[in-house]
């Protein structure tokens, strides 16, 4: 099962420059879990205290996952999941 | 240095004097690698704040995808100060996420939404340190480098 997952610039330090990888999981978290295996650190700049960060947007097919269950938000095979930081300061 | 045309320049500032107090915000997209800011793209403060900004979730979604589709970056990430200097504040350092692009600072302290002179800034923010660069305006931006044979 391959989901793909487009990386943003400044994660791509994580994956050799590769502007999409591929991953699996059934869920969200299942995912980044597996992003991680395969790209160590990566998880670190995603999720904080058990919970995706504050200024991470994470996209599965167009939908913000803060809206269909966070981490705990379901995937299947063809999934696109899509990591954009927000951009946003004071 | 950044190197912006004056309309550019003019839509940013105009940008920020109508919506002082709150911070305004949005980005001028360029072909990617080109470091030529050629689309100014207002975007919506969601914070709606004038101490906060931040581009709503579903627009930012559809800004980078609609640069993917272009071949086009941020070139030039803006936003307002309506308080304080245009100088990047904390929160601006620990956030900015494009290594790439210049973010501009227009502080609009001084004449708020009237007529008048602003602060327009210009920096790098990568790995958390800044780096002020000079701001060069011109009537209109220099043709690109034509693509020769070799770099096909």
């Amino acid at each position: 099962m391959a989901i793909e997952v487009r990386i943003p610039t400044i994660l791509r330090t994580y994956t050799d420059g590769a502007k999409a990888v591929d991953a699996q999981g059934g869920s969200l978290s299942a995912l980044i879990d597996d992003l991680e295996a395969n790209h160590p650190g990566l998880k670190e700049r995603l999720v904080e205290n058990g919970d995706l960060r504050r200024f991470v947007n994470v996209y599965i097919n167009d939908e913000d996952v803060r809206f269909i269950g966070g981490l705990e938000a379901e995937l299947s095979d063809g999934d696109q999941v899509v990591v954009l930081p927000a951009v946003a300061g004071g | 240095m950044l190197t912006i045309d004056q309309a550019t320049y003019d839509a940013i500032v105009a940008h920020a004097k109508r919506d002082h107090p709150d911070e305004a915000c949005g980005v001028v997209a360029g072909p990617e690698g080109s470091d030529r800011p050629e689309r100014f793209i207002e975007m919506v403060n969601a914070a709606g704040s004038p101490t906060f900004y931040e581009f709503d979730s579903g627009d930012l979604l559809r800004l980078y995808r609609e640069m993917d589709d272009n071949d086009e970056e941020p070139v030039v990430v803006y936003h307002s100060h309506t308080a304080t200097e245009a100088y990047p504040s904390r929160t601006d350092i620990g956030l900015a996420s494009e290594p790439h692009a210049h973010y501009v600072l227009v502080s609009t302290r001084e004449h708020g939404n009237n007529e008048g002179p602003v602060e327009f800034r210009s920096y790098r923010i990568v790995d958390g340190e800044v780096t002020e660069e000079e701001v060069t305006v011109v009537d209109q931006l220099p043709a690109p480098t034509p693509m020769t044979e070799s770099s096909v």
